[in-house]
């Protein structure tokens, strides 16, 4: 009864604290913006007819302090892509990315990366199987001097370990012998050893079994509250996202095709795309699923070297007028806080 | 017509590897009616694809089924040799497996892969298999036929591969269409599709189909009966609404607890299963589930549990639901 009583008043204070920051909005309270980034890659031909894969196409959104923005899309839409651009993994075609107030666009990272960090998708190959776990997670440690001493260097690593749920005995060992989800934690104590206060989760737990994903989600929400993080938690599972995140925005073929707060997006979504995307989740529920009406999409996504002219969700959108193909929907404000890139809303 | 198309009867199979005896299938038994769609749910390593496999008999060396009894549309496969298993593969069982990608031979075309099977088991000539192929392909929803019977895989996405695929194991209609996670690799709106293509091709043909997933979404829109298995055996088995509304299994109770919803409407904390995957290598002496169950007994730890029915066909593997019987056993025992 007292633990119900806990996670609903935590629950009501994360409403409250969103709420509180949507009214400051537009002033300190802003941890990363994106205006208008463009990342482009080579594909393909020689120096003359090279083709450009448009991984990600103009999109621009900002995460404020102490909040998860959530990305969904399906494979290829670029969430990954922008998760990565936004640290400078790539460097991004055009745009700027604002950290803090300062443009980063074109700084070198080496201190940002103290603030910035991020937890790859596949536990399997993002941890180096020639070092132990204390290395790994004290590798961090050691390029940014955060240890005086050998002995401090080892309390923290034990700590970080602790923090995400293994123990000092651990370190010593090498990825081979631990579990998916316990790598998953390796992982995340790394991306932790510098203090970061702005971590990119890009689908960090979708090589998860079920009952393992759950544990890692707790872990990363227990963590945020701890640490005051802010994340850009990326995922595919539209059901994990909205159940992390307190804003979600939906990509499609390197565009931002809407943006809301997930209650939102959930139960009011304007866009044709994330309104079939919702549909087509099945529902762990027998009596919903009996319920629920499916809007199929025909087709598969296009291919991002040659994206559809106008609106690039057209050729498979159900609704799709003559004006979608010739005008490229703009991405505005439908309801406050709520954005869409559609002609028919 | 409710004919019992499968039963498979304490089935025991384990992988003789260097490293030990991995006991993959522990008492598995479960009869599949005609007509009906089972989904087997379960964590990676619980031995769902292996039960799937040993209808088909592709548990080949190292694994040996060690005891039990499968019977299939009047053949007793444990009794099979490898030639008449060749006969019955894609006649009367066929497969889906779960990638798409690696599970298509990337140097013969589509309509090769598709003819071959319906060459090796019709007596079609080759213009008769290649309508039947080009029939298939209309059947799945791949447009322009003729041009995918003369593309390589390669040239083609996933969720048309996955297609193929179907197209390939539906070639000769067989009874009983096993799925192996057919969706895992795919993206939902695709997923759907894919979905939303096997019932409607189940309807068209009436086969049985077992539907192997971990993703209990899927069980929920398309199954009628659900087997629950962890490390290699069935822990909770019947049907669907039985499972989802009135869980009896603690395994079965923890997963559909630990599951984010898109329905909920506000926050709720998810409550994980604590700790990880038994090792098969050095299954406990009780209940398999034991270590991670919140509500463990003592008999838990001692007796593997046997089966409790909850009523016909909803069945479980859990000594919680003998609670009764225990407790005044323990009684004696303090007495």
């Amino acid at each position: 009864m007292q633990l119900n009583n806990k996670t609903s008043n935590a629950a009501v204070t994360k409403k409250e604290s969103t709420e509180n920051r949507d009214n400051n909005a537009g002033n300190t309270n802003i941890m990363v913006e994106v205006r208008n980034l463009k990342q482009y890659f080579p594909v393909g031909g020689g120096i003359f007819n090279r083709k450009l894969v448009k991984a990600v196409d103009d999109i621009s959104f900002h995460i404020e302090r102490g909040e998860t923005l959530g990305l969904v899309g399906e494979s290829g839409c670029g969430k990954t892509t922008t998760g990565r651009s936004l640290l400078r993994l790539y460097e991004p075609t055009e745009g700027k990315i604002i950290y803090n107030g300062r443009d980063i666009t074109h700084v070198k990272m080496f201190p940002y990366r103290r603030k910035m960090q991020i937890v790859f998708q596949d536990p399997y190959a993002s941890l180096n199987p020639r070092m132990t776990v204390g290395d790994i997670v004290g590798e961090p440690i050691d390029i940014h001097r955060l240890a005086s001493g050998k002995k401090e260097r080892n309390d923290k690593i034990i700590n970080l370990l602790e923090v995400v749920g293994l123990n000092s005995e651990h370190a010593n060992r090498f990825p081979h012998e631990f579990s998916g989800g316990q790598r998953q934690r390796i992982g995340i104590a790394r991306a932790l050893a510098v203090d970061p206060d702005f971590v990119v989760c890009d689908e960090p737990i979708s090589a998860l079994d079920v009952s393992i994903q759950a544990q890692i989600i707790n872990m990363f929400e227990r963590l945020q509250e701890e640490r005051s993080l802010t994340y850009l938690f990326i995922a595919h599972d539209l059901a994990v996202v909205h159940h992390i995140s307190d804003r979600i925005g939906v990509m499609y073929l390197g565009k931002l095709v809407e943006l809301a707060p997930s209650h939102e997006l959930n139960f009011h979504p304007v866009h044709p795309y994330t309104k079939s995307l919702i549909s087509a989740i099945p529902c762990a529920d027998p009596e919903v699923c009996r319920r629920q009406k499916r809007i199929i999409l025909e087709g598969d996504v296009p291919s991002p070297i040659n994206p559809p002219s106008g609106c690039r969700f057209r050729t498979r959108c159900p609704l799709a007028v003559k004006r979608c193909a010739a005008e490229e929907p703009p991405f505005r404000e439908v309801s406050s806080g709520h954005f869409a890139a559609c002609h028919l809303i | 017509m409710s004919g019992i198309l499968l039963d498979m009867k304490n089935v025991c199979l384990s992988f003789f590897t260097p490293a030990g005896e991995v006991r993959a299938l522990n008492n598995i038994s479960f009869k599949l009616l005609d007509g009906e769609v089972l989904g087997i749910v379960g964590e990676s390593g619980s031995g769902k694809s292996v039960t799937a496999y040993s209808i088909m008999g592709l548990t080949a060396f190292p694994g040996k089924m060690t005891s039990g009894r499968i019977s299939f549309n009047g053949h007793q496969i444990e009794e099979l040799t490898e030639a008449e298993f060749r006969k019955i593969r894609g006649i009367e069982v066929s497969m889906i497996f779960q990638d798409p990608m690696t599970s298509l031979n990337p140097v013969y075309t589509i309509g090769n892969q598709i003819t071959e099977v319906i060459k090796l088991h019709t007596d079609k000539n080759a213009k008769e298999a290649n309508a039947r192929a080009l029939e298939l392909l209309e059947l799945v929803g791949i447009n322009e036929p003729q041009k995918r019977l003369r593309q390589y895989p390669h040239e083609l996405s996933g969720g048309m591969r996955q297609r193929i695929m179907i197209a390939i194991a539906l070639a000769c209609e067989p009874k009983l269409l096993i799925a192996d996670e057919p969706t895992t690799a795919l993206d939902v709106t695709i997923q759907a599709q894919i979905l939303e293509l096997i019932m409607g091709l189940r309807k068209k043909i009436g086969m049985s189909i077992i539907m192997i997933t971990h993703d209990l979404g899927i069980v929920a829109s398309i199954c009628e009966k659900i087997a629950v298995m962890y490390a290699g055996k069935i822990v909770e088995y019947g049907p669907i609404d039985d499972i989802f509304y009135n869980p009896s299994h603690e395994y079965t109770k923890g997963l559909l607890r630990s599951i984010p919803k898109l329905t909920e409407d506000s926050h709720k904390k998810l409550i994980p299963i604590e700790g990880t995957p038994v090792d098969l290598l050095e299954l406990p002496q009780g209940c398999s589930f034991a270590p991670r169950c919140a509500s463990c007994m003592k008999i838990c730890l001692r007796e593997k549990p046997v089966y409790t029915f909850i009523n016909d066909t909803h069945y479980t593997a859990c000594w919680l639901r003998q609670k009764e019987a225990f407790e005044t056993e323990t009684a004696h025992a303090v007495k």
